[in-house]
C-alpha cells in the first residue's frame, strides 16, 4: 500500500471533483486521490503530500489554473500535470503546453472517452516501484517513424500534430493509412519527408478527420523506407570534406536568405552568461543591441521571479523607426528587428526565424 | 479538524496574486497614480517602474529608441508606454478569468 501513487485534483466544482475521484479511484493502480477546490489548498496539499500527478482545471476564482501551473512547475518540477478544462479555445491548450503540462484534455472529450483518459493517466503515473521518470514521457525517446508505424499498425484513424518549437506539422491517418501531411508550408509526400527529418518534438493525437482530402497514395512503409534511405545518405560523411570557410559562408548565406524571406531587418544573437561574441546579420550596431538584449533578459527574469508571472515568452518593442521582438533562450537572447509598419504576428514570425537560425 | 489544521498551517502555501491595473511612474520611477489593488505590495510596483524605465533608457543608449515595450510572461503581460516625464504601465494578468485587451496605439 505504501507504493500507491497520489493524485491531486484541483477544480472549483465540487460535483466534478466527486465524479473525478470516483473515476480515478477505480484505476487499476488504485491511486490515493486528494481533491482541492482552490489553488491555495492544492498548494498546501502539495507541500505536505508526495503527490505524483496534479489534474487541474483552468477557470477558477482568484488563482486560476495557468497561474497554478506556472507556480507548481517552479516549486515541484517532478510533479506531472494534466489540464482538464472546459475551455475549448486553442490558445489555452498552447499556453498550457507552453507551461510544461504533460496532457491537456477537454472535459466533454474526457466524458466521451473516459477509458482513453484513464489509460493516459495510468501511463503518466507509471509504475510505483520503478524510477520516477518511467512512463509516458518515455514515448518521446521513440523516433517519429516508430510513432507513425505504431499508429498505422493499430489501424486507427487520427490526426497527429507534431510540434517542434514554433514549427507545427500535421499528419492525417485514416484506418491505418497515411492520407495527408502538412509541414513547413508543404503538403503531401514532400511534407512527410520534411517532417521525418525532424529529430525532436512532441506530438498530440487529435480527433480523426475522415473527410480530409487524400494527397498521399503510397503505402506508409514505402515512404518510411525512402525517408530512411535519404536520411542515411545525408548522414554519410562526404568523401571530399568541405572547407570551414566554405561551410561558414554557406551557413551565413542561408541565414541571410531566411532573414530576407521573412521580411526582418536584422537578427542579433547575444550570448548569455558567456564571453562569446554576439552574432548578427543586417545591422552594424551589434554590440549595443546585444547589450540591450542581455539587459532586457536580466530585467525580465528578475520581474518574472518577483511578480511570480511565469516564464518569459517574449518582449516586444515599438519605436518610430522599427519594431523589435526579443526571445530569450537558455544560452542566448535573440533580438529580431522588423519594419515599423509590419502588422503581422511578429512574435510568431520571430520564433520561426530563430528556430531555423538555431537549427 | 486537527488533521486539517496541521495540513493547512504554516506559511509555505502563500500565493501572491497577480497585479492588475495601471500604474503611472515619474522619471525617477516613483509611483504617481495607480489603479492596482492597494493590497498589492508597493515595493514590487516601485521596482517594476524602475525596471521599465531602465528598459527605455537602455534602448535609447543602444540607438534603438522605443516608445512602447511589452513583456509577455506565462501569466502576466506588462505593457509600458514612455511618457515625457516617466511611463504608464498596464498590467494584464494572462489568465482564464481576465480578458487581455490591447491598448489602442496613440
Amino acid at each position: 500500500m505504501e507504493n500507491r501513487h497520489k493524485i491531486l485534483i484541483l477544480d472549483d466544482d465540487s460535483d466534478w471533483l466527486a465524479l473525478c475521484r470516483e473515476l480515478l479511484e477505480a484505476l487499476p493502480s488504485r491511486p490515493e486521490v486528494f481533491t482541492a477546490n482552490n489553488a491555495k489548498r492544492a498548494l498546501a496539499l502539495l507541500e505536505t503530500e508526495k503527490v505524483r500527478l496534479l489534474i487541474s482545471d483552468l477557470k477558477m476564482p482568484r488563482i486560476d489554473g495557468l497561474q497554478m501551473l506556472s507556480i507548481v512547475r517552479r516549486r515541484f518540477p517532478e510533479l506531472r500535470t494534466v489540464v482538464l478544462s472546459g475551455l475549448e479555445d486553442e490558445e489555452y491548450r498552447s499556453r498550457a503546453y507552453a507551461l510544461g503540462v504533460d496532457l491537456f484534455w477537454l472535459k466533454p472529450e474526457m466524458q466521451r472517452n473516459s477509458k482513453l483518459f484513464t489509460e493516459c493517466l495510468e501511463s503518466l503515473l507509471g509504475h510505483a516501484d520503478r524510477d520516477a521518470d518511467a512512463g509516458f514521457r518515455g514515448i518521446q525517446s521513440k523516433s517519429l517513424m516508430d510513432i507513425i508505424q505504431m499508429e498505422c499498425l493499430s489501424r486507427t484513424s487520427t490526426a497527429l500534430r507534431i510540434t517542434r518549437g514554433p514549427l507545427v506539422a500535421k499528419l492525417w491517418i485514416h484506418e491505418g493509412e497515411l492520407i495527408d501531411a502538412e509541414c513547413e508550408g508543404a503538403r503531401g509526400e514532400v511534407a512527410f519527408q520534411r517532417l521525418l527529418a525532424w529529430k525532436t518534438g512532441t506530438f498530440e493525437n487529435l480527433p480523426a478527420e475522415p473527410n480530409r482530402e487524400r494527397t498521399i497514395n503510397k503505402p506508409v512503409n514505402a515512404l518510411l523506407l525512402e525517408s530512411a534511405q535519404t536520411l542515411d545518405e545525408a548522414a554519410q560523411p562526404s568523401t571530399e570534406p568541405e572547407s570551414l570557410e566554405s561551410a561558414l559562408h554557406r551557413k551565413t548565406m542561408w541565414k541571410l536568405a531566411q532573414l530576407t524571406r521573412e521580411g526582418a531587418e536584422f537578427v542579433v544573437a547575444a550570448p548569455m552568461g558567456t564571453a562569446d561574441d554576439p552574432e548578427a546579420l543586417g545591422t552594424q550596431n551589434v554590440a549595443a543591441l546585444a547589450q540591450w538584449a542581455q539587459r532586457a533578459t536580466e530585467i525580465a527574469r528578475r520581474l518574472s521571479d518577483r511578480l511570480e508571472a511565469g516564464p518569459l515568452s517574449h518582449i516586444a518593442g515599438q519605436g518610430v523607426e522599427r519594431q523589435v521582438v526579443m526571445l530569450a533562450r537558455t544560452n542566448r537572447a535573440f533580438l529580431v528587428g522588423w519594419p515599423a509598419e509590419s502588422t503581422e504576428n511578429l512574435p510568431e514570425k520571430s520564433r520561426k526565424l530563430v528556430a531555423s537560425w538555431e537549427s | 479538524m486537527g488533521i486539517l489544521k496541521r495540513i493547512f498551517a504554516g506559511s509555505h502555501a502563500a500565493v501572491q496574486q497577480l497585479p492588475a491595473g495601471t500604474v503611472t511612474v515619474d522619471r525617477q520611477g516613483n509611483i504617481v497614480t495607480s489603479t492596482v489593488s492597494a493590497a498589492y505590495p508597493g515595493n514590487l510596483l516601485h521596482s517594476l517602474g524602475r525596471d521599465v524605465l531602465e528598459l527605455f533608457r537602455e534602448a535609447r543608449t543602444a540607438q534603438m529608441p522605443l516608445s512602447e515595450v511589452s513583456l509577455h510572461f506565462g501569466s502576466l503581460r506588462i505593457t509600458a508606454r514612455e511618457l515625457r516625464g516617466g511611463a504608464i504601465i498596464f498590467l494584464f494578468p494572462q489568465t482564464a478569468l481576465f480578458s487581455t485587451p490591447t491598448p489602442a496605439r496613440p
